[in-house]
């Protein structure tokens, strides 16, 4: 593997393996000591050009637990904010010798750039760029799921996928990067999903994607649901026309304690109700709802430490880089630098 | 391909057996700045012999929509280099936008510009005048000015943003009648395209970059051709990007409104799929769109509802491509790839001939400028601004190897067909042997005015 970009183009095979990686660095999260040396003198870099405090704490557990050093670079307050340039500031990283980047980024498609550029050779982590993707959320998403999904079946979570799981996620998916890379991986997985949005919510080109499409949550969850994630609906939206107000917003495609309570009287007694955070309660989910018994919104954040110890684990650990990408990958074809998770086997 | 060439200051040429417009070889003898004769076995008299056989002879190609940045962005292109590229493509003017520093809104500032150009000598350089004061689309340049000036503006252009407000442009439209001007619009409505990064579509749905709508195009368009007809002016719309401006551009036509619209080569090529990259090269406004819409345009511009190829040229300093996509300036060279794009997107597919070329590439745009001098016919007595090119040729485009000082060319890597050979702008080779030669020398400007040029009707 050489970098984590995307899910829209990552294997079946690949999501697995970071899964099951992901489900053997749980156990070590369980022991009493919660480290292993495997990154031991090698450098991660959490580069944010973007607040994000839980994303950010959360790849610094994962590095840690794994011995690697770690540095943190935010944007604001450093050279940035005075003007540097994302390939002055991947170059001086690489000077300094980071093995990985981790890289939050405001723009859509700056993980891509640092990636396909020769600026830094590093392997680079996507934690969130612009609208684009945000695939150790999705993946850490699908773990949360497969847990719950392999739990019914009485099977282990270990090589499984999601076959026949329904998923529905509703909110705003037009600006939402969990949204994206959650309908692509679900899709390799195999589950079934539903986007439920206020049209003004939705891309242009959605109908494109492999999902459907609902305006209406209520009846999307009586077609049956198990897995109903709740996204989270961004201030600078309140006031641009997207929606009249919050509390229509609220009625409409808000997870209320009506719904909450529809879910028993629909049958539904194992549906989970997931949310990335941070939530903004009474308006897309209801505080009943988010302390549910049916929540997995903090076992999403402690899984989420658990995946990104795979992801780092499978993309520095052992010799697994390709020779013909470190040597230069100065012009690297699009589809290269769009494969998500190279690995040799793919080519 | 010439011979000794003793003289590569005022001496006459002879090309013999040049296919004139793709048609039967002829030879054309070039003297004193104009086209002395066309014929079979010309003697040479004395004259350089430049053997032509197997190219073919345009006239003088004339761009409608050209960036060369100077004064103010000299780190991105200067009036030399611009118009050295420009030579190189095939071209003898072109028509320098209005978006520099100090904006092109008054008559010093387009007298600067004609006074680069001459200086420089490569090409005519006809200066754009802005429609608003510093482009901010409040209120009128002095447009008269403009057009009074050495520099006779004609063709009056916002390019970069839309005049959006509906009675500014009714009165830009109307007022240039009085010197037979035009308005170049960029059609885009700003409300519908704030943020925008690429076209909305498919595309941008999964890449999460903000979309620039068709209709953000459309509407403008046909707002404008209605404002056109009521007014009764003329209205030139640059780069025209989707299937739909065309389908308005057409009804507009058939019912008599005076619009001209120009493609440029990238929306005759390239689509948004590029953007999957996240290259900022493929970066451009407007946008790359699909391929429904790059049909539509070749169709388009084979049928004449668009009249006239533009190439929209604007380089920009790397650091303005090496970054994020959503940080990067909109924009791609084109000046010396468009006759090669031209060639693979219309003519080897059939859609169009070496005539019809000469027709989009010289004899439009020339009109639409009211450049009396160029896009002539190659007949004898005419200005001898000529195009020798070999269709046959193949290269690969190296942006670090053009004159621009522009490296986002989007054709990078890619090999296209046809190559300028030789280019003679008022009777002086400024491209022989596919390479710069020297510039034409201008005589002093009282005795040369454009239109009264040597060799002019």
């Amino acid at each position: 593997m050489r970098h984590l970009l995307s899910t829209e183009d990552l294997s079946r095979s690949n999501a697995i393996r970071i899964l099951d990686t992901a489900e053997e660095m749980a156990a070590v999260g369980e022991r009493e000591v919660k480290k292993l040396p495997t990154l031991r003198g090698r450098t991660v870099v959490n580069l944010f050009f973007e607040d994000s405090t839980r994303t950010r704490i959360s790849f610094e557990a994962a590095a840690k637990r794994l011995s690697a050093d770690v540095i943190n670079f935010a944007a604001k307050g450093s050279s940035v904010s005075k003007g540097e340039s994302l390939k002055d500031t991947a170059q001086t990283l690489s000077a300094m010798g980071a093995d990985a980047v981790v890289i939050r980024h405001w723009a859509s498609g700056a993980p891509h750039r640092l990636a396909a550029t020769d600026w830094i050779d590093a392997a680079v982590i996507n934690a969130g760029d612009g609208t684009h993707e945000h695939p150790t959320q999705a993946l850490l998403d699908a773990f949360t799921m497969r847990r719950h999904w392999s739990k019914l079946a009485g099977t282990p979570s270990a090589g499984a996928d999601l076959t026949g799981m329904r998923v529905a996620i509703a909110g705003d998916v037009l600006h939402s990067r969990v949204a994206r890379s959650n309908v692509w991986l679900l899709r390799t997985l195999g589950a079934e999903v539903t986007l439920v949005a206020p049209p003004t919510l939705l891309p242009i080109g959605v109908e494109k994607w492999p999902c459907s499409v609902s305006y209406d949550l209520d009846e999307t969850l009586a077609r049956g649901v198990d897995a109903m994630m709740m996204l989270r609906v961004q201030g600078e939206r309140m006031n641009a026309s997207f929606f009249p107000t919050t509390r229509e917003y609220s009625r409409r495609w808000g997870f209320d304690d009506n719904r909450l309570r529809a879910l028993d009287s629909l049958g539904l007694k194992d549906t989970i109700i997931m949310h990335p955070g941070p939530m903004n309660r009474g308006l897309e989910i209801s505080s009943a709802a988010a302390d549910s018994p049916r929540s997995t919104v903090l076992a999403q954040v402690r899984n989420g430490v658990s995946i990104r110890m795979a992801a780092l684990y499978l993309l520095l650990s052992g010799d697994t880089r390709e020779p013909a990408h470190q040597a230069n990958s100065t012009h690297s074809t699009p589809a290269e630098h769009t494969s998500a998770l190279v690995t040799k086997e793919s080519h | 391909m010439a011979s000794q060439q003793q003289d590569a200051g005022t001496g006459a040429y002879l090309i013999r057996g040049a296919a004139i417009l793709g048609g039967a070889p002829e030879d054309l003898l070039i003297r004193d700045g104009i086209i002395a004769e066309r014929g079979q076995n010309l003697p040479a008299g004395g004259a350089t012999v430049i053997e032509a056989a197997g190219l073919v002879a345009l006239p003088g190609m004339v761009d409608i929509h050209t960036h060369l940045r100077e004064p103010g962005r000299e780190d991105a292109e200067t009036v030399e280099t611009g118009t050295r590229a420009a030579a190189l493509g095939g071209y003898t003017a072109v028509h320098a936008m209005a978006n520099s520093t100090p904006v092109a809104d008054t008559a010093g500032v387009v007298e600067q510009v004609l006074t680069l150009g001459r200086t420089a000598g490569w090409v005519d350089v006809r200066p754009v005048g802005a429609v608003t004061v510093g482009l901010a689309g409040e209120q009128l340049a002095e447009l008269g000015a403009m057009a009074d000036s050495r520099a006779r503006v004609r063709v009056f252009s916002d390019d970069g943003i839309c005049v959006h407000d509906p009675v500014l442009m009714r009165r830009a439209l109307e007022y240039v009648k009085a010197f037979d001007g035009v308005v170049a619009q960029h059609a885009q409505e700003p409300r519908l395209t704030a943020g925008a990064q690429m076209n909305e579509g498919e595309v941008s749905a999964v890449l999460g970059l903000t979309g620039w709508p068709a209709v953000a195009e459309e509407s403008i368009i046909a707002r404008d051709v209605l404002l056109a007809q009521h007014v009764g002016s003329r209205l030139h719309v640059c780069h025209v990007s989707t299937a739909g401006s065309v389908e308005i551009i057409r009804w507009a036509k058939s019912r008599g409104v005076n619009v001209t619209a120009e493609v440029t080569p990238h929306h005759l090529w390239l689509t948004d799929e590029l953007a999957r990259s996240y290259d900022p090269v493929y970066k451009v406004n407007p946008p790359l769109r699909t391929d429904a819409d790059v049909q539509a345009l070749r169709a388009a511009l084979a049928d004449g509802t668009i009249d006239v190829v533009g190439t929209d040229h604007a380089p920009h300093p790397s650091e303005h491509k090496e970054c994020e996509w959503a940080q990067a300036a909109m924009g791609m060279t084109g000046l010396e790839t468009a006759l090669s794009v031209v060639q693979h997107t219309m003519i080897e597919t059939g859609l169009m001939g070496w005539a019809d070329f000469a027709r989009v590439t010289s004899t439009a745009p020339a009109a639409i400028g009211r450049l009396e001098d160029q896009g002539r016919p190659l007949d004898a007595g005419e200005p001898a601004n000529v195009t020798l090119v070999d269709p046959a040729a193949r290269w690969t485009v190296d942006p670090s190897k053009m004159a621009t000082m522009g490296r986002n060319s989007p054709f990078a890597g890619r090999e296209l067909p046809g190559k300028v050979v030789a280019t003679f702008f008022k009777g002086h080779p400024t491209v022989l042997d596919g390479k710069l030669n020297t510039p034409y020398r201008w005589l002093p400007e009282t005795t040369e005015l454009p239109g009264t040029a040597a060799g002019s009707n």
